[in-house]
């Protein structure tokens, strides 16, 4: 996890929990619990999940904590004797968390648009209503922050994808998506770091070691990151 | 130090896995059975997570080039040590030259191969087990061929009595705690997890029905088939982080229950979780089998979670007192 700073970018003078709003809590069998942020997909309740991050950490029984997006996994060393206490307690810190940012490194993406990896832009267009051309602009001017990893080793899931070119994820996956393949999952893009099945649609590639597990740090992203795609060709 | 003669695809240096990396998208890996893979380093004396072989395509026959003292536990496969019979769950000393074989398993589905001083593989971000998706940790990152020479770890003089000595297997010892059904199904315990009551009155036949484990399974996930179950609004999920024992509902209705290698981050509904102390059984579970869920509490998961941990201190009590009585007369 990077270190705690002031905001490194624009962001609102205050940020003020939603302290109305009660996170939803469940389990995912008997000793993980996530909790997902009530409201909407935004970097306050994403400062709110990472604030809650560093609270939980210090907790005797967690093992470990996995950010997700405006979510967060929780998993405890043993199954808990009362798992309502454990649910009481995470809306209390809920409750409790003040958003904070995350010090960002700034990181830039060189993207080949379209092309033979773009398999998903032409019904991208279809369900915009936008031409390639709109998609791919709309695409790399957008500012995008590293919310979370996962998924894969290294994959970082971006959040500040223009509505415009928010597409559904696929009911069948492609089963070989190319390492490299530049994506959007709903209301989500990144970079695929593995190649396989991917449920995401490919709009570019992108050529970029994200994850070196000899490496003191093996992933290249890191929550709060800011990645921008720079559009070293475009193919159409 | 062994060699491996000859395997199947897909079998794997594993040990307890690479927990903590999930927040960075690393799967933690681990056996499958990590029950089996436990109680093979016990009778071993090797410490709890050392690094064993986990062997789920046969046949498969190493050598040992060097003697060494091994344990075979999980999935009965019919071993042979040069050509003669071992039980199951049994530990015993092998001689330099002597060539090990397992075989198809008649039931369950993964055997473990532990070697005294366990699997020596450098440990890649804290651990040795095998990586597929990472294409790093174990064995180069890689599944096991003929030809590949495993070295194991330091260590102290074995004390096994002559002929070895075994365990009764846990799927025996605790029937009472792990029951199966009349019709032969696996019974798996689970939770309800965050969008069950999405399913609506689907739901009622995930509890009821028998699910077959498909062909398209593997250490990353079990694919359920059977009569389809779909959400009563479709739901774009925000990713968040999963677990092994989560099942997942792709928009095609049939369950996906991640396992070891389980992905770190999903966004499928999911339907239910299924407890800790059942998920070494589904490691056992084989491909065309059946299994059905059923609804548990965490009280009912502590109560399981005690009983396989007495279990297994009964084992390693009797094994130190083995081993001590033998160092003793030796």
């Amino acid at each position: 996890m990077s270190v705690l700073q002031q905001p490194p970018f624009p962001s609102p003078v205050s940020i003020v929990p939603d302290t109305e709003g009660l996170a939803k809590i469940s389990f995912i069998g008997t000793r993980a619990f996530l909790l997902e942020a009530p409201g909407d997909f935004d970097l306050p309740n994403q400062r709110r999940i990472w604030a809650l991050t560093r609270a939980l950490e210090t907790h005797s029984d967690v093992a470990e904590i996995v950010p997700g997006m405006t979510n967060l996994l929780v998993m405890l060393k043993a199954t808990p004797d009362d798992p309502d206490a454990v649910v009481r307690q995470l809306h209390e810190e809920w409750r409790r968390a003040k958003g904070i940012d995350l010090a960002g490194r700034q990181i830039e993406v060189p993207v080949t648009y379209g092309g033979e990896h773009a398999t998903d832009l032409p019904a991208l267009c279809n369900l915009s209503g936008l031409s390639d051309r709109e998609v791919v602009r709309i695409h790399h001017e957008g500012i995008y922050r590293v919310f979370a990893l996962g998924s894969a080793p290294g994959f970082g899931y971006l959040h500040g994808l223009d509505p415009r070119i928010h597409m559904p994820r696929k009911t069948v996956p492609s089963l070989k998506m190319a390492r490299g393949c530049v994506t959007i999952g709903g209301m989500q893009t990144g970079v695929a770091v593995l190649t396989g099945p991917n449920g995401w649609n490919s709009i570019g590639f992108a050529e970029l070691q994200m994850f070196d597990p000899e490496a003191a740090t093996p992933a290249l992203m890191a929550p709060g990151d800011t990645v921008r795609f720079r559009p070293e060709r475009i193919e159409l | 130090m062994i060699e491996i003669i000859e395997t199947g695809p897909l079998n794997t240096v594993q040990d307890l896995g690479r927990p903590g990396y999930r927040s960075i998208g690393v799967t933690a890996s681990g056996a499958m059975d990590p029950l089996a893979m436990e109680i093979g380093n016990i009778l071993l004396g090797n410490p709890q997570g050392a690094a064993v072989l986990e062997v789920q395509t046969f046949p498969f026959r190493l050598c040992f080039v060097k003697g060494g003292a091994f344990a075979l536990t999980g999935a009965d496969c019919r071993a042979k040590l040069d050509g003669l019979a071992l039980p199951p769950w049994w530990a015993v000393e092998a001689k330099a030259g002597q060539v090990l074989e397992l075989f198809p398993p008649l039931r369950d589905a993964r055997a473990y191969v532990s070697l005294a001083g366990g699997v020596d593989v450098a440990e890649v971000m804290g651990s040795r087990s095998t990586s597929l998706r990472g294409s790093f940790g174990g064995f180069s990152g890689r599944t096991l061929a003929a030809g590949d020479g495993i070295a194991t770890g330091p260590v102290e003089p074995a004390h096994l009595p002559k002929g070895g000595f075994g365990v009764v297997p846990p799927a025996v010892a605790l029937r009472d705690a792990f029951p199966v059904d009349e019709d032969g199904a696996l019974l798996i315990r689970a939770l309800p997890a965050g969008e069950h009551d999405l399913f609506g009155s689907d739901t009622d036949r995930f509890w009821r029905q028998p699910w077959k484990i498909s062909a398209r399974s593997d250490r990353t996930g079990y694919r359920l088939s059977g009569d389809p179950i779909h959400p009563v609004e479709v739901l774009e999920m925000r990713s968040h982080g999963v677990v092994p024992g989560v099942i997942q509902v792709p928009p095609a209705g049939e369950p996906i229950v991640q396992m070891s290698d389980a992905n770190t981050a999903g966004g499928y509904p999911k339907i239910a979780g299924v407890i800790e102390a059942d998920l070494w059984r589904m490691g056992q579970a084989r491909i065309g089998s059946t299994l059905r869920f059923v609804p548990a509490t965490h009280a009912e998961a502590r109560a399981i979670e005690k009983a396989l941990a007495a279990y297994v201190e009964d084992i390693r009590i009797t094994a130190r007192l083995v081993s001590k009585a033998l160092a003793a007369m030796a």
